[in-house]
């Protein structure tokens, strides 16, 4: 991986601050063409330091039948290869958003979006606990959301309310 | 004046006290709709919530009642601690350090223990709108010493020796400066700790945007030799935590001057409010990360700005401290407070007449960076529009935009 360079630096803070901004918006801040932040954000991506841009959505509108499970995997390490080929083949399924290698009482935390409870409830028995290697599986159904990836939800806004001129 | 006229009951030295300037532009501002304010001196962020959530738990277990005048005793060792390691000043949190219903108050109350009737006071000039009011009302008499755009709004040694007069009993500074942006040199400080010893001047010494320093160190001249003992330094949480709500803040001083202080806050304040004293509490202890990341925020917004101002035209030095730019408005023909009401009024832009902060600061405005970068964007391109109608209509900006790029 290279190492970041301190305009590639300067436009990976800006983006993690979460404003939403367009290229020209980020140039203006930064003192930057719109060509040079376009080509830093493709670099960001081609180092895989920026992986995409999925859109956070609130989890809890607009989405009736978004089921999310998450499941606790236990598997066998294989001589080699330890958890990795076993992780990065569960990784691959679309069902998968996220899937992480943990310390603890399991191996595998794996989070499923589905349209269904049913949906889930199939992904794990039929894919997931028939692939050779796994022990053990648990499934936790998420409830309600209230925060997602850093944004709040449904909380009593908060008043922005200074005064216009202040000393 | 009627025997009817309220007025006749006002004290002298109040009737005679001009209103905030800041406050006349106030109301000409919320008057107006749709305006983007860059005249607004605190942090646009929220005070981060694990201080909040601090006094939240501070009410839950029923912290309601007075404190000891001079602060909670966990709050001031923590004060002292972080004076010693951020500004290199022992205080003994048991009897040099109090804690004030913000900067403002530290100011009055030190201001009042210091001052007989006709003292004088020097000052820096433009400065924060309060210190020569404050001086007034302790009955002193305010001396203006002039800092200027050629030397970054520091203040000169030289500038301070010209100002003073036989009868000058203190001296206060604001480092880095709420409005001009002027940070210290050590060098300058040194000289004008020497010259205080010389005078046997008393400082008064406002490090409230001390956290916000972007470039160089910053020096408290309370660290210099000989100078812990003739000053009183002004401290609080108001901009760096984001706390000006809270109105908490602190003097740090040798004992004898903390318990003169203490007796006046005593007599007026009894103390600050417990909930914002466990607050600042939690800022200090874990306040550090939160600080750093707005800090960021606000050098980017600065860095933005001052790049705009000189692609409009307009002569700004590069503030290495705080959150406000002070542009030269000079080259436009226009006075600070002309520039700032049409810029109000054609571009619903409001920046504060740097003449609201004293009268070195005509020609100059008050620029606060502390707003979002939609709005910051936005307010320069509207400034670009602004002054560029004026150089339409034929005033002399070209050339001098010319020496702001050489001077770039």
């Amino acid at each position: 991986m290279r190492i970041f360079s301190a305009i590639m630096n300067e436009v990976f803070k800006l983006l993690a601050e979460g404003e939403r901004l367009n290229e020209s918006q980020m140039a203006e801040i930064l003192g930057l063409s719109e060509k040079d932040v376009d080509a830093q954000l493709a670099a960001l991506q081609e180092e895989g330091l920026l992986l995409g841009w999925i859109p956070v959505l609130n989890p809890s509108t607009g989405s009736d039948n978004i089921v999310r499970g998450v499941i606790e995997v236990k598997v066998t390490p294989e001589r080699g290869g330890g958890f990795n080929r076993l992780a990065q083949r569960i990784a691959r399924f679309d069902e998968v958003e996220s899937c992480y290698l943990m310390s603890g009482a399991y191996d595998l935390l794996v989070v499923v979006k589905q349209s269904s409870l049913h949906k889930v409830a199939s992904f794990v028995s039929e894919r997931l606990s028939t692939i050779e290697g796994i022990v053990s599986t648990a499934t936790h159904f998420m409830l309600r959301a209230y925060k997602e990836q850093g944004y709040l939800i449904e909380q009593v806004e908060e008043e922005k309310d200074r005064l216009d001129v202040t000393p | 004046m009627s025997e009817e006229d309220p007025n006749r009951f006002i004290a002298d030295h109040v009737i005679g006290l001009p209103r905030s300037g800041i406050r006349d532009f106030f109301e000409l501002v919320s008057a107006m709709k749709d305006v983007i304010s860059l005249g607004i001196g605190e942090p646009d962020f929220t005070t981060p919530w694990h201080i909040r959530e601090a006094a939240i738990y501070s009410l839950e277990k029923g912290r309601t009642h007075y404190t000891s005048n001079l602060g909670t005793i966990e709050l001031r060792r923590e004060i002292c601690r972080y004076v010693d390691e951020q500004f290199g000043i022992g205080y003994d949190p048991k009897s040099e350090t109090i804690v004030t219903v913000g900067v403002s108050e530290a100011m009055d109350i030190a201001l009042r223990a210091i001052i007989n009737p006709g003292d004088k006071v020097l000052y820096q000039d433009p400065c924060f709108v309060s210190y020569h009011p404050t001086v007034t009302l302790a009955h002193g008499i305010g001396i203006a010493i002039k800092t200027e755009a050629a030397s970054a709004f520091t203040i000169k040694a030289d500038a301070v020796k010209e100002a003073w007069e036989p009868g000058c009993k203190a001296l206060i500074i604001n480092l880095p400066c709420n409005p001009t942006g002027g940070v210290a040199e050590r060098a300058e400080l040194e000289e004008i700790a020497r010259f205080a010893i010389e005078k046997d001047l008393i400082v008064i010494s406002d490090e409230i945007y001390a956290e916000l320093t972007y470039e160089g160190e910053h020096v408290s001249i309370a660290s210099l030799p000989g100078m812990r003992k003739r000053t009183i330094f002004l401290h609080g949480w108001s901009k760096a935590w984001a706390m000006t709500g809270w109105r908490i803040g602190y003097a740090c001083a040798p004992a004898e001057l903390t318990e003169a202080m203490m007796k006046v806050h005593q007599y007026s304040m009894m103390c600050a409010s417990i909930i914002a004293q466990d607050a600042a509490l939690e800022a200090m202890k874990n306040g550090a990360d939160a600080v750093q990341k707005m800090k960021v925020q606000y050098k980017r917004r600065r860095d933005l700005v001052i790049r705009r101002f000189h692609e409009i035209g307009l002569v700004c030095h590069k503030p290495q401290a705080t959150f406000y730019a002070f542009p030269n408005i000079e080259s436009t023909g226009l006075t600070s407070t002309e520039f700032a009401t049409r810029l109000l009024e054609e571009e619903k832009v409001a920046m504060v007449p740097g003449t609201a902060f004293g009268k070195y600061g005509e020609g100059f405005v008050r620029c606060s960076f502390a707003t979002g970068y939609d709005d910051l964007i936005e307010a320069c391109n509207r400034i670009e529009r602004f002054v560029k109608s004026l150089d339409a209509s034929g005033s002399k900006i070209s050339e001098n935009a010319e020496v702001t790029r050489l001077s770039n």
